[in-house]
Parts: structure tokens; C-alpha cells; sequence
């Protein structure tokens, strides 16, 4: 049912280790459900899911976060679905303005020690994933799992 | 890195939360406009936001909010005119559409007036 679908995961700033790690078993999972996955981030975070993942096996396309902004904007991309990664206040105005500028069926993966907060900050249309998860990514991949796409 | 960062800016709120960045923006400028995100400002910074989207004027100054992932929201200013001038004719041109969105409803919307007193009770 998705074989050729296009799925963007959106990587907010890589200080709390659980996000690449999710990210990778996401962008992997989809991959294998037969998604086209693609993985936006800042330099930082793109370089560290590639150092983690030189032959490109979990991650096929990667692409600058800002780059990919003006891409969506100017329509030249789009997506079916997007994971909006947020731990902050700035990671949650990246989610809005996906919402805002896409067409993708919008999740907003909120985790973090403020995680409960943050997500009910979330006044826009996104399927919210929350869990109080900073260290310990298992909390958060549970509920990813439950996730029906 | 957009090429903002290489302009000359001023900073007047750094690393707070969009709603405060807003808020400032709303309080210290002579003219508000609201743009949706994604509003392209000096040629290739795309605004970030949760809408509605503040940007301002004072003077020949636009404030305006800059997010970055690491390090929160930073409200900027920079002199541009030419800027201030495109913000102005875009809140000129959704003023236009909304009244023809407006003038479209109304006349699809209303009945024609009955010439006569009389024609009112007729069927």
C-alpha cells in the first residue's frame, strides 16, 4: 500500500540522544514497509546519522533542513507523511511550519524531559507521539510502534 | 546557513520562545503585518513560525523572528525598505482578495430587494 510513497523525517536539534536513535529505526522501518524515506536535519545532526550509518544502510536520502524548507515552499517536493522530531520550543515551531507549508499527513514525535508540556503546547494538526524519554528510547519507540500509517 | 546571518542585523530578543518573540514584536512595532510560514524575506530565508507569523515595522527597520533548531527563536531588525515595501503590498493584496472573497459571498448570498411594497406579499 505505500510502495512509493514518500515519508520525511524531520531531526530537531540532536542534543537528546534518543532522537537518532529513533530516527534510524523509523527511517528504517518505513524503508522496509516500502517507504521512500527521506531524513531533513541541521549540518550537526545530519552528520551525526551519517557517521552512525556510513554505508547508508538504515538511511538512503538525507538533505538540509533549511534546503528542503525553501524546496517544499517553492513546491518542488512534497511528501504523503512527515515526522516532526521536537524537544523544544524551536522543534515545535518547525513542526507548524511543516504543517503549515505541506500537504503530508503531519506526527509530531515529542520527547524530552518537558515532553508533556511541549505536546500540549501543540495547537496545530499533527498526530502526536509523546513520551517522557531522553536516555532510554523505549518508552518513545513503543509508542512509534502503535502508530497505524 | 541562510544568508541572513551574513547581513547586518540587530538582536533584540535571543533564545526565547516563538510566543515571546511574537509578543515582542506585536508590543514594540509602529505597524504589524502577519504572514503565513514560509513568507520568503532577503531572497532565501523562509520564515519559521507558528501562525500567525508577526512581523513588524518601525521606521525603516523590519522586525522580524529568526529560528534556528539548536538555539530557539531571536527576534532581528534590519533597515530594508525594499522589504517593508513587498510586506505592505502583500497585506494590501489579502485585503483585496478577502473583500472579493467577501463581494462574491454577499452577492451570492442576497436576495434581490423587492422593487415594490406590494411585491413582497406576492408569490
Amino acid at each position: 500500500m505505500s510502495e512509493g510513497k514518500k515519508a520525511l523525517l524531520v531531526m530537531g536539534c540532536p542534543e537528546v540522544p534518543v532522537q537518532m536513535s529513533m530516527v534510524i529505526y523509523l527511517a528504517h522501518k518505513l524503508k522496509k514497509s516500502g517507504w521512500d524515506v527521506t531524513v531533513a536535519g541541521t549540518n550537526a545532526a545530519v552528520k551525526l546519522l551519517l557517521a552512525a550509518d556510513p554505508e547508508s544502510y538504515y538511511v538512503q536520502k538525507t538533505v538540509d533542513l533549511d534546503k528542503l524548507i525553501a524546496d517544499v515552499v517553492e513546491k518542488k517536493v512534497d511528501f504523503d507523511i512527515c515526522f516532526a522530531f521536537m524537544h523544544s520550543d524551536a522543534g515545535m515551531t518547525y513542526g507548524a511550519t511543516f504543517c503549515a507549508i505541506s500537504k503530508a499527513r503531519l506526527f509530531a514525535v515529542v520527547f524530552g524531559k518537558n515532553a508533556e508540556a511541549l505536546g500540549e503546547s501543540i495547537d496545530y494538526p499533527a498526530e502526536k507521539i509523546v513520551a517522557k524519554a531522553t536516555h532510554n528510547p523505549i518508552p518513545l519507540k513503543n509508542k512509534i510502534d502503535k502508530v497505524a500509517i | 546557513m541562510s544568508c541572513i546571518e551574513q547581513l547586518k542585523y540587530k538582536l533584540y530578543l535571543e533564545r526565547t520562545s516563538f510566543k515571546e518573540a511574537r509578543e515582542y514584536i506585536e508590543k514594540n512595532s509602529e505597524e504589524v503585518y502577519y504572514v503565513d510560514p514560509g513568507y520568503k524575506i532577503f531572497k532565501d530565508y523562509y520564515i519559521i513560525g507558528v501562525p500567525p507569523v508577526a512581523m513588524g515595522v518601525r521606521g525603516n527597520e523590519m522586525l522580524f523572528t529568526y529560528v534556528k533548531p539548536c538555539h530557539g527563536t531571536f527576534v532581528m531588525g534590519m533597515d530594508s525598505e525594499e522589504e517593508i515595501a513587498r510586506l505592505r503590498k502583500n497585506e494590501a493584496e489579502k485585503i483585496k482578495k478577502s473583500l472579493k472573497k467577501g463581494g462574491e459571498k454577499g452577492k451570492a448570498e442576497s436576495k434581490p430587494a423587492p422593487i415594490r411594497y406590494s411585491d413582497i406579499w406576492k408569490k
